[in-house]
């Protein structure tokens, strides 16, 4: 197929629909909006459901039954939209079923703004609802790996029975560039032993996050943390450049990422020895690779467009053996490649010691 | 050798498990009368119901179809996603008024004002009966509740919410009555209303709801036998039985 | 190769449309390219801006702090840009819209009566196809006919009897921009 010039809301609409979405629901909030109006022509048009809900609360109960039903299901929003469907992703891990969420994140907290960032990281990885549940994290940050990324959303949320995030911060969503898109997948339910889609010949099923003994729910938390372990086993994804010889290793996903390799690649040209990590599962995280790298790194630099969030994760993998140092744009501030460059250099120029808390010296180097 | 007739046996929609509702709570003839409408209607076997957070949490135990069990106030929302991607199955919503008429106010609203082909049974009971009868949205101006211990006063805590009514006002609503359980004939009426909200949707004629007037003598703290006096002298007048939408296309349907 | 764009401008002016002209023309030319809007409640007719990023490799950073070349459509844009524009980068002015010069030494500023030219050809809309045809004399890597295809195989089937005069408005941008630099010492 041809390349065209996609923009990212689009493409990820499109190629959702491409991966055999059944059903689409949905509220308007910037900057995700042309999802909903993408899909309420496109979704129609082929006979399949598309519902604009009464609040994000309505959109994400109608992903939940419409999943139960054993379709491909999903809904996009926006930071605020998304914090009010964590009710449902909570019930949806609970009830061990798959389906796909994007966010595209806006500036927060809060209204907070609608310009690109990635506040929204802790809430995706971490868990946001209530309770003890994995779930995977993409992170795209082009658009054609939206589009990729879209099938892959669906069919891990599938094959591990659990939700999908798909991470994006506002510029990705807004951007044009050419890409590439699957071929049509027909939008079929496959026969899941598990939907609840009416006891037709067979056994009744029920569908639901409900176990009153603790005991049962203490299985079923152990059944999910064990379906994790296999997803983090097999799942992780990450990009690297110029890693070989790279004595100083920067981490960015997103649109940070991006930056980051702009400013990595003029720091090359300058002789720094300087190299870049994407992870484009945020969750399962990179660990390992991070860990590895560990062992040839003088230095790690994280960059966020939040106020350190991913940073705790390499943390976690460096365990405090050489420094990891933090350079962020809160607030729905895009970072330009010269500001990392600028660390970069920094962090070239060493020494540096291993700090607990990268955030304290960064924010006092930003409110200088 | 004497003949028998068998004139009351379970309905073949229940499963065997007894329910867990207190004695004396109509929330079990609600049940039975839904379970004898989609057995008389021949539609078990593609039926979902969709259980909302309340006294009925339970209610996937006691019906022999799929059931999925919404978070509170959200069964409407699960519904329509269901429905939506199954127009052919039969698809109903079981809800208290804590959670259909407070919690889920904007779900049920929106259901019925997209016209969503389902079937919602409403369960009018006038408190909060799992969490221990706290004052709901249809609590009686005056009474007593765990969350009003010197009666509802309307100045500072609202007057009740008449969802019927309310509902009826939306162009996608094809059937919307409410129906009481406090004596047999009410019963029997009830049982119809439902049975014409199961048609409505199985014909596609847009969003039903029945309303049901039921006790709960347990929060209420009088026994059963007054708990259904208390219905009919205190509950009929403020929420009056009757027909509040029926579009022309469902009164043409002969049941 | 890699070359950035900042077209920036007052809302309705087709600053948006203008970049993607250049994006879907580096695309047709086998080009990494990246579009990205300022967006949000300057869609509604304040300021509005784009940066167009064209590479043959995988583009980092979709934003530019210092453009190489830039397109500023009203006052408020000049007075922005040839601020921000990277040294010795060019700078293509709405001259119709703008009162005075350039005060900015070590860039090249080109003056274009985008709103007259269009006017002349019977579509005052047309001064953002004006605008990136003058620009097209400071980037090589599309010709005023990878502009022109691109609007042909891209354009909807609705605008496409605007096509001929759009040609045109690329053509009377791109040569009044070269009288320019023919005047302006190298």
């Amino acid at each position: 197929m041809p390349k065209e010039l996609w923009k990212g809301n689009e493409a990820i609409a499109e190629a959702a629909v491409r991966a055999g979405l059944g059903a689409y629901f949905g509220y308007p909030i910037t900057p995700q909006t042309e999802i909903l109006e993408y899909l309420s022509r496109r979704m129609p048009e082929l006979g399949r459901a598309f519902v604009q809900a009464e609040s994000e609360l309505g959109a994400i109960n109608m992903v939940y039954g419409a999943a139960c039903a054993g379709v491909r299901v999903m809904s996009t929003s926006s930071s605020p939209g998304v914090s009010l469907m964590m009710e449902g992703l909570s019930y949806i891990a609970g009830t061990e079923i798959p389906a796909v969420l994007v966010n595209v994140m806006r500036g927060g907290p809060g209204l907070g703004n609608i310009a690109p960032s990635q506040g929204d990281y802790y809430q995706a990885v971490r868990g946001g609802g209530h309770g003890d549940y994995p779930r995977i994290v993409l992170a795209p940050a082009s658009v054609q790996e939206a589009i990729d990324l879209m099938g892959l959303s669906f069919d891990l949320a599938e094959k591990y029975r659990m939700i999908t995030l798909v991470i994006l911060d506002g510029s990705v969503g807004q951007m044009m560039e050419p890409a590439e898109m699957p071929p049509m997948q027909e939008a079929k339910r496959k026969g899941f032993d598990w939907a609840t889609d009416g006891a037709m010949n067979r056994e009744r099923r029920v569908l639901s996050s409900i176990y009153l003994n603790p005991h049962d729910e203490e299985q079923t938390n152990f059944r999910l943390l064990k379906r994790w372990k296999d997803a983090q086993a097999s799942e992780v994804r990450y990009k690297e450049y110029f890693l070989d010889d790279a004595k100083y290793i920067v981490v960015g996903f997103g649109t940070a990422g991006r930056v980051a390799l702009s400013a990595v690649r003029e720091a090359r040209a300058q002789g720094i020895k300087v190299g870049l990590l994407r992870p484009i599962t945020v969750s399962p995280f990179p660990y390992e690779a991070l860990d590895q790298l560990t062992g040839q790194a003088e230095a790690f630099l994280v960059t966020e467009m939040n106020m350190g969030q991913m940073l705790d994760d390499v943390q976690l993998a460096v365990r405090g053996r050489v420094p990891v140092e933090f350079y962020g744009r809160p607030g729905g501030v895009v970072p330009f490649h010269d500001e990392i460059l600028d660390e970069i250099h920094r962090i070239a120029s060493g020494p540096l010691a291993v700090q607990s808390n990268p955030r304290e010296s960064w924010l006092a180097r930003m409110t200088a | 050798m004497a003949t028998e007739n068998l004139v009351y046996e379970r309905p073949e929609a229940f499963t065997e498990m007894p329910t867990h509702y207190c004695p004396g709570c109509t929330h079990g003839v609600a049940h039975r009368l839904i379970a004898e409408v989609l057995e008389e209607m021949g539609v078990i076997d593609r039926t979902i119901g969709v259980a909302p957070v309340g006294c009925a949490v339970f209610a996937y135990n006691y019906f022999d179809t799929d059931f999925v069990e919404a978070p509170h106030g959200r069964a409407p929302a699960m519904a329509t996603g269901i429905k939506r991607v199954l127009p052919d199955r039969v698809v109903f919503t079981y809800q208290g008024d804590g959670d259909l008429a407070s919690i889920g106010m904007g779900e049920i609203v929106h259901a019925a004002a997209r016209g969503e082909n389902i079937t919602v049974v409403f369960i009018n009971n006038a408190n909060y009966g799992m969490t221990g009868g706290q004052m709901a949205p249809t609590t009686l101006p005056g009474m007593k509740t765990t969350s009003s211990p010197n009666g509802r006063d309307v100045e500072t805590q609202g007057y009740p919410i008449k969802v019927a009514e309310m509902l009826s006002t939306l162009a996608g609503v094809g059937y919307c009555v409410r129906r009481s359980l406090h004596d047999p004939k009410n019963i029997r009426l009830a049982k119809k209303a439902i049975r014409t909200a199961f048609e409505t949707q199985v014909r596609g004629l847009g969003f039903s709801m029945v309303e049901l007037l039921s006790t709960c003598p347990t929060n209420w703290g009088i026994t059963p036998v007054a708990s259904l006096k208390f219905v009919e002298e205190h509950m009929i007048p403020a929420y009056p039985l009757g027909d509040y939408k029926i579009s022309e296309a469902i009164k043409q349907v002969k049941i | 190769m890699q070359k950035e764009i900042i077209i920036a401008g007052f809302g309705g002016q087709g600053v948006l449309f203008g970049g993607q002209v250049l994006a879907y023309a580096a695309m047709d030319n086998g080009k990494e390219v990246t579009w990205i809007p300022s967006y949000g409640p300057e869609m509604r007719g304040g300021t509005a801006n784009c940066t167009v990023v064209i590479a043959d490799r995988e583009i980092g950073s979709p934003l530019v702090k210092n453009p190489p070349l830039a397109i500023a459509l009203n006052l408020p844009s000049f007075d922005k840009y040839e601020e921000l524009l990277a040294p010795g980068g060019t700078l293509i002015v709405n001259q119709s819209m703008v009162d005075r010069g350039a005060k900015r030494e070590g860039i090249h500023v080109i003056m274009v009566p985008c709103n007259e030219i269009a006017e002349e050809i019977g579509d005052r809309k047309l001064l953002n196809m004006v605008a990136v045809g003058a620009l097209l004399t400071a980037l090589p890597e599309i010709k005023v006919e990878d502009a022109e295809k691109a609007l042909e195989d891209h354009l909807p089937a609705r605008h496409k009897h605007l096509l001929p005069k759009n040609f045109e408005a690329l053509k009377r941008g791109f040569a009044h921009a070269q009288k320019e630099w023919d005047k302006a010492p190298a």
